[in-house]
């Protein structure tokens, strides 16, 4: 059985990706799982500079799923290199950068650094993070603005670029495109929701930041929709996440034209998630005679429509 | 091949839960059947727990590791949690049936540095923040430092296992709110005034848990008498593994500037003379 993934000129080992924000600098799992095991470690999303992000409280519990509003913080892309970077090289971890910007010249900065350090499989394009004030979902939620980080950055590096779409548009597809006709290889998303809780009984929201974007099982379906339709409207990879909680999950993100997942929230209910989401998808892969995981991507059967209604 | 284990500790074990002992209408005590943690955890460590398999609620929560259990023969056979209900994770935790099973995953954190006799080690805890005092006294009194519990909490009817302590050997300052047992107010007036009364060249540590006010009034209080205080924060945590970047405090580098740090990684034990307070 082959695992093993093509993201445009990037082969990974297996499908399963560690999502930006959700991992740390991959080097905080280092010795509780095999980083090497994993497709991809995405690591937190880094700006030349060092930044604090938020004031706590940054997280909230919704219905199956949470609010965070961290506001990316993280050490810059130059500690990173010098102070992360060969640990995860000697893990032997398959590392995505998740690159931060608040102009394009931000964007290519980082990018270029990155393009010069050693061990740097893959950048993804962070143009979709709703919760900082300048760049992020700002670059993400106009056509405009993806396609000029994604042609800024693609002038300073041959790396793999994967620009990370916000869902918080009206027709992801089109964002989609725009990368794509940029000069991306692939495309990742959903970003998180944006979103909003509210303490009734203060009347003051429930994370410092007042807004946060929503993540967990609670958005699965929307993100795959959305995966559902940039694969009709893109020919380059898309990576998909949003709620990826088992094995299940992830194969239906792959049908829906995912050519791999990356998973975020369920890892911070369970950091052993990895094996059992890899022995489940395995066991996918016996069951209906498939010998790739490509022969899983992009399969939804729509010949004749289902019309059993769940729950009616 | 899939991920594996490459260190010892954190594991995430599917604890049996052993009894669950009611303290109150909002409190308990849950015992839970978890060797490998409870043969690594050092006080103040804590454990990321989760009561149902269901999405909702959705993520772990962290507690301090209250008790170590252990059989006739010392070994260690599990731990106990120091629970208050306050939402729907914990009202699970208050409900939770003997034999049910509980996702535990741990030990994580620093614990607290134990201070070597002849220094006292003086635990000042508010509410449910006793939590990682029992396994803290024991420790202390292993290491045969003199241990001092100053105790507060609303009523006389929240102050539990006073006999515990005592038997322990445990010196017991108290304080109610209400009056209702001990001194009337915050446990913070008697300690400035134990502490006054000290004398100067005497050692003593402060070891603090409990609302955020308090700590932030501990510490002060253990700057103005010059006294080292270590403070177990209470952040919301989403991994507890340094993933999510969700629980930090703004604390004070070499360099005099304040940064946010993880308090699951580098708490949730911390100096508390570092430590901005909002």
């Amino acid at each position: 059985m082959d695992l093993s993934v093509r993201i445009g000129p990037l082969t990974l080992k297996n499908p399963l990706i560690a999502a930006s924000g959700c991992f740390g600098y991959g080097v905080e799992y280092a010795d509780t799982i095999d980083l090497s095991s994993l497709g991809g470690v995405a690591v937190k999303g880094l700006f030349l500079t060092e930044r604090e992000g938020h004031p706590a409280p940054r997280i909230v519990e919704t219905p199956a799923g949470m609010l965070n509003a961290i506001g990316l913080q993280g050490i810059g892309v130059r500690r990173f290199v010098s102070e992360k970077l060969p640990e995860l090289r000697a893990r032997r971890a398959t590392v995505i950068v998740n690159v931060c910007g608040t102009t394009l010249d931000e964007y290519a900065e980082v990018s270029r650094i990155l393009s010069d350090a050693e061990g740097v499989a893959a950048i993804e394009l962070n143009i979709s993070c709703p919760n900082i004030k300048e760049g992020g979902m700002q670059f993400g939620c106009s056509l405009r603005g993806t396609s000029d980080v994604v042609g800024a950055v693609r002038k300073v590096t041959s790396l793999p670029l994967i620009p990370k779409l916000t869902p918080n548009v009206t027709d992801v597809a089109s964002f989609a495109r725009a990368a794509e006709e940029a000069g991306a290889d692939a495309v990742s998303l959903v970003n998180t929701f944006l979103a909003m809780v509210i303490d009734v009984e203060t009347r003051r929201p429930r994370i410092s930041n007042v807004l946060g974007g929503l993540s967990g099982p609670a958005i699965r379906p929307i993100a795959v929709r959305m995966v559902y339709e940039c694969r009709q409207a893109v020919t380059i990879p898309i990576i998909g996440m949003g709620g990826i909680a088992d094995a299940r999950d992830a194969v239906e993100f792959m049908i829906a034209g995912a050519s791999a997942v990356q998973v975020g929230t369920a890892n911070f209910v369970d950091p052993f998630i990895w094996s059992s989401l890899l022995d489940g998808i395995q066991d996918y892969m016996r069951r209906h005679h498939l010998e790739r995981i490509a022969d899983i991507v992009g399969t939804l059967e729509t010949g004749h429509a289902v019309v059993e209604r769940s729950g009616a | 091949m899939p991920a594996v284990y490459t260190a010892a500790v954190p594991v995430d074990v599917s604890a049996e839960v052993i009894a669950n002992t009611p303290l109150s209408s909002d409190y308990n005590v849950l015992a839970l059947r978890a060797p490998a943690i409870a043969a690594a955890v050092a006080p103040g460590q804590f454990v990321m727990v989760k009561a149902s398999t269901s999405h909702d609620p959705l993520l772990r929560r962290p507690f301090s590791v209250f008790e170590v259990l252990r059989d006739r023969t010392g070994a260690p056979t599990g731990i106990s949690l120091l629970n208050k209900r306050i939402g729907a994770s914990t009202g699970l935790l208050y409900a939770a049936q003997p034999g049910q099973r509980i996702a535990c995953l741990g030990p994580l954190g620093r614990p607290f540095t134990l201070v070597d006799p002849p220094a006292q080690g003086w635990m000042v805890a508010g509410g449910v923040g006793l939590a990682p005092f029992a396994a803290l006294a024991q420790a202390l009194q292993r290491h045969g430092v003199a241990v001092t519990l100053f105790y507060g909490a609303r009523r006389a009817a929240e102050l539990f296992y006073l006999d515990f302590f005592r038997e322990l050997g445990v010196t017991l300052v108290l304080a109610t709110e209400d009056g209702s047992l001990g001194e009337a107010g915050r446990i913070v007036a008697p300690l400035d005034r134990h502490l006054t009364a000290l004398d100067r060249q005497s050692p003593v540590t402060l070891y603090a848990c409990g609302p955020e006010g308090m700590l932030a009034a501990t510490a002060n209080v253990a700057i103005r008498h010059r006294r080292p205080c270590q403070v177990s924060v209470e952040r919301i945590m989403g991994c507890g593994m340094g993933g999510c970047y969700s629980c930090v405090v703004p604390m004070r580098g070499n360099d005099g500037v304040f940064r946010h740090v993880r308090s699951c990684l580098a708490g949730p034990v911390l100096p508390g003379d570092q430590i901005l307070w909002e």
